[in-house]
């Protein structure tokens, strides 16, 4: 079954026409990747889903309704979190008021904690840091944080921008790992926008290869691990 | 007499720190410098002499209508004034605060007269014994006031959803909206807020000074001096920088002579921005724009 699907989506980011027809179909239940070189449009196709960018044309269907229009404020209700690139945890703020943060929208307050117990079982260290402050955690904790803080959403559809940014890889490793336990045992969709081709493809079922805006090329991560020169090539200089 | 002197620059001091409270809380989420912060206080002042006077109101009835009055205006101010302008950069913002300041100051000539008022409440100057110092009365419940509501607003900022929200507005707008938070309401929540903190600075200065369009002109000053004091960013930084104020313009005021205790504030200021251009405490957030 679809959950998104995005259908000839063109928009801009700034002065630059990022997205110049994207169409992009996520399975529920799936792990899809989105890969592609800087500026591809990655990014962009995030905050198109979120609605923190509004389409010029095409449209975004998420789950029988479109989004376009919709605010931030709205999509979050509907069950789309999404973890922006650089983590972007608020630093002033503490562990537990960052993971009470990403629950915002929520009002169910046995559910919240509920929630937070699971993103303490998922990352224990959060739970030692509960009262410091998001500023003072290492990277690789600030990840952790701002997925925890994404899980807080109780979403169903999870949206990552570049999880594996500036970690050091046996990290990286960590971070997947516990992003494929969110995806089995809360059947949480993930889509995950990265450059680190080789971790993505291996951890997703499904792939998307942008370039300058558009789809250069998909299919099953298999499928995409098999043409690894093709899909470097899209993806510049990468490894 | 020294002793004397320091707890009654905390006595206005406190009041200070409530102004410089709301100038930190408005700007750090909203870029603005509100120079229409006094004259919320202002219109505060004069609305409780029409309760209290004209409708027989008690005090604490004339205090809770005046907070919402207050706070009305201030969203009002936003809704009409800084809302259509949020995207400018800071210079339009300031401006137009600066025009608020002006319509107030109008408004309320046009209405209640440019000559002062004596507020019907009046300042109880019986001397209480305290800590081996003489404070009197009424500057003993301004300072109990001042303090009850920064306990407000610290169980506001640390224990509720809307006031963590507050902050993480202030940390990172960008972010707090993809967390759902709807920036515009928290937006039009700080300047309720900055109307709730104005009117109970009305009601507990109108005894000390007069109440006239031009009444907290200076305090308004003195509390944006404090306010820097903080970085205009930290509120804990604010609140010691007024009560530093507060002290020292009255000590200055006692042993150097009455007109200097509005120099004082300013000397501070010209110190404080020498040596420390990021404020006394903590870091100054630069934030992008």
């Amino acid at each position: 079954m679809t959950l998104l699907r995005l259908e000839n989506v063109v928009a801009s980011y700034g002065a630059v026409r990022a997205l110049q027809g994207i169409s992009i179909d996520v399975q529920s239940g799936a792990i899809v990747a989105l890969l592609g070189a800087n500026g591809a449009g990655k990014s962009t196709t995030l905050k198109t889903i979120s609605g923190m960018v509004r389409p010029a044309s095409g449209f975004v269907e998420y789950d029988g309704q479109r989004l376009e229009g919709k605010t931030p404020n709205q999509i979050v209700r509907l069950g789309i979190a999404q973890i922006p690139e650089g983590r972007k945890i608020f630093k002033d703020l503490t562990v537990s008021e960052n993971l009470r943060m990403g629950a915002y929208t929520r009002k169910d307050k046995a559910g919240i904690e509920q929630d937070q117990e699971l993103v303490f079982v998922l990352f224990p260290i959060l739970k030692e840091r509960a009262r410091q402050l998001g500023g003072s955690l290492s990277g690789g904790e600030q990840q952790m944080l701002a997925i925890g803080r994404g899980l807080m959403a109780r979403p169903r559809l999870l949206l990552l921008d570049e999880p594996s940014l500036g970690l050091a890889p046996l990290l990286v490793a960590d971070i997947f790992q516990a992003l494929r336990r969110i995806n089995k045992e809360r059947g949480t969709t993930l889509l995950i926008v990265e450059q680190n081709a080789h971790v993505a493809l291996k951890n997703a079922n499904f792939g998307y290869v942008l370039q300058v805006g558009r789809v250069a090329t998909e299919g099953t991560s298999e499928e995409l691990q098999r043409n690894r020169e093709v899909v470097e090539s899209y993806m510049g200089t990468q490894q | 007499m020294l002793g004397q002197q320091i707890m009654s620059g905390l006595a206005t001091g406190s009041l200070y720190a409530l102004t410089a409270v709301a100038v930190v809380v408005v700007f750090r989420n909203t870029r603005t410098i509100n120079l229409a912060q006094g004259d919320f206080s202002m219109m505060g002042a004069f609305i409780a002499i029409i309760l209290l006077k004209t409708y027989g109101l008690n005090y604490y009835a004339t205090i809770v209508l005046c907070v919402l009055a207050i706070m009305a205006l201030g969203v009002l101010t936003e809704r009409l004034v800084m809302r259509p302008i949020a995207d400018s950069d800071w210079l339009t913002l300031f401006t137009a605060t600066l025009g608020v300041y002006y319509i107030l100051h109008g408004v309320a000539g046009w209405i209640w007269g440019r000559d002062t008022k004596a507020f019907p409440v009046t300042f109880d100057p019986t001397p209480v014994h305290i800590f081996g110092t003489v404070v009197s009365h009424g500057h003993l419940i301004n300072m109990g006031w001042a303090a009850a509501i920064g306990v407000v607003l610290y169980v506001f900022f640390k224990y509720t959803k809307q006031g963590i929200a507050m902050r993480a507005v202030t940390d990172d707008p960008e972010t707090a909206k993809l967390m759902g938070i709807p920036v515009r309401f928290i937006v039009t929540l700080t300047w309720a807020m900055a109307g709730f903190l104005a009117a109970f600075i009305g009601i507990l200065i109108a005894p000390i000074i007069y109440v006239a369009p031009e009444m907290m002109d200076e305090v308004l000053i003195k509390g944006y001096v404090a306010a820097v004091f903080g970085g205009l960013y930290s509120i804990p930084g604010a609140i010691i920088g007024a009560l530093m104020i507060g002290v020292a313009e009255n000590l200055a005021g006692g042993y150097l002579g009455s007109h200097y205790k509005t120099a004082t504030a300013f000397a501070m200021i010209v110190v404080l921005l020498t040596f420390r251009p990021q404020g006394l405490f903590g870091i100054q957030k630069r934030r992008e724009i």
